[in-house]
């Protein structure tokens, strides 16, 4: 029976295809002067993660979540605020967290991401601590704590 | 929006540097036309002749070999570049390049070792070179690995002809052939 796993394709074909979208989203979020590098760094952690992807759905989304990510983190390291949630539910026509979306607006900015990735995109611990720039434990103790707000919430 | 030509050139060398890419290569004008030139950390992988064939299903190639990082990134395949540049210019007639043979069958390794050894400016037969790997009577095999030669001008597989000394034929087009080896000082 034939898979319907959408197969990655080389890198330079994905980076030409997003880096524009990618570039454009985080001079909005980050302004002009400091677009470069958040670019930069933005496609240095997706190439680091690319290794474990293990389809090709989303991609789009995906990389579009990392820079909103490297946004926030410009924003931190520059020492202003940043409990604005990355704009996920705005990011793809049909981003495959829709259905998740309801439940963890509520949440916390690092675990509303880290249930996303986790249960949206089916992505493991490792590819999430690579997006959240931070260690899969960290990873996993979001998404369990997460999961566990979300819990209380629905009962 | 289009991303400016610096900062792309910036990601893509820093994505060269971060020691994350799996391959690297780059497109480059050649006396024979454009070539494409992919690197590994191993060596060179593939030289190709872009003209007449579709890039993208070289790459596509290159990330099956190698793995699906590639990007297009001149920094990355510089040595290999400077090695072609001084060989067509007539300043250099051997390469020191490293060669990655990954993917390929033994039998296709032992010949490509052997046809390394060639020297500058001579030739050899099909014959001659499919009895150095130790199959004497595999010239037919050993002219279907010359055309299948993934590193040519580098593994000069131009250097191989018929037993009569006719150039037979070439992947490349034997245009490139006799160029190659007019440059080398092999003919005429």
């Amino acid at each position: 029976m034939m898979d319907a796993v959408v197969t990655i394709p080389p890198f330079e074909t994905f980076y030409a295809e997003h880096a524009g979208e990618v570039l454009g989203l985080l001079r909005r979020r980050v302004g002009r002067d400091r677009a470069d590098d958040a670019f930069q760094e933005t496609f240095l952690r997706a190439l680091r993660a690319y290794e474990r992807l293990k389809h090709g759905e989303h991609l789009r989304a995906w990389v579009l979540t990392i820079a909103a990510r490297v946004a926030i983190d410009t924003h931190r390291r520059a020492g202003e605020p940043t409990d604005e949630l990355p704009e996920l539910a705005h990011l793809d026509g049909r981003p495959a967290h829709e259905e998740l979306a309801f439940l963890t607006d509520a949440l916390p900015a690092k675990e509303q991401a880290a249930v996303v990735l986790r249960y949206g995109y089916d992505l493991d611990y490792t590819q999430i601590a690579v997006l959240l720039d931070s260690s899969p434990d960290a990873a996993r103790q979001a998404t369990s704590s997460g999961v566990r707000r979300l819990r209380r919430r629905l009962t | 929006m289009t991303v400016p030509t610096d900062l792309d050139h910036r990601f893509r060398a820093a994505a060269a540097r971060s020691g994350f890419l799996d391959a690297a290569y780059d497109v480059f004008e050649s006396p024979l036309g454009e070539l494409l030139v992919a690197t590994t950390d191993r060596g060179l992988l593939r030289v190709s002749y872009v003209q007449g064939f579709d890039p993208l299903a070289t790459i596509e190639e290159i990330a099956r070999l190698a793995g699906r990082r590639v990007l297009r990134s001149g920094s990355a395949i510089d040595g290999a570049r400077r090695e072609l540049d001084e060989y067509f210019d007539g300043s250099r007639r051997s390469f020191d390049v490293q060669v990655d043979l990954r993917g390929q069958a033994p039998f296709s390794v032992a010949v490509l070792g052997e046809l390394a050894k060639v020297p500058y400016g001579r030739t050899a037969t099909y014959g001659e070179l499919a009895s150095r790997a130790g199959s004497p009577k595999g010239a037919r095999a050993v002219g279907m690995v010359m055309n299948r030669n993934p590193i040519p001008i580098v593994l000069p597989c131009h250097r191989i002809v018929g037993a009569s000394g006719s150039l037979v034929g070439y992947a490349g087009g034997l245009e490139r052939k006799e160029q190659l080896l007019r440059l080398e000082g092999a003919m005429l």
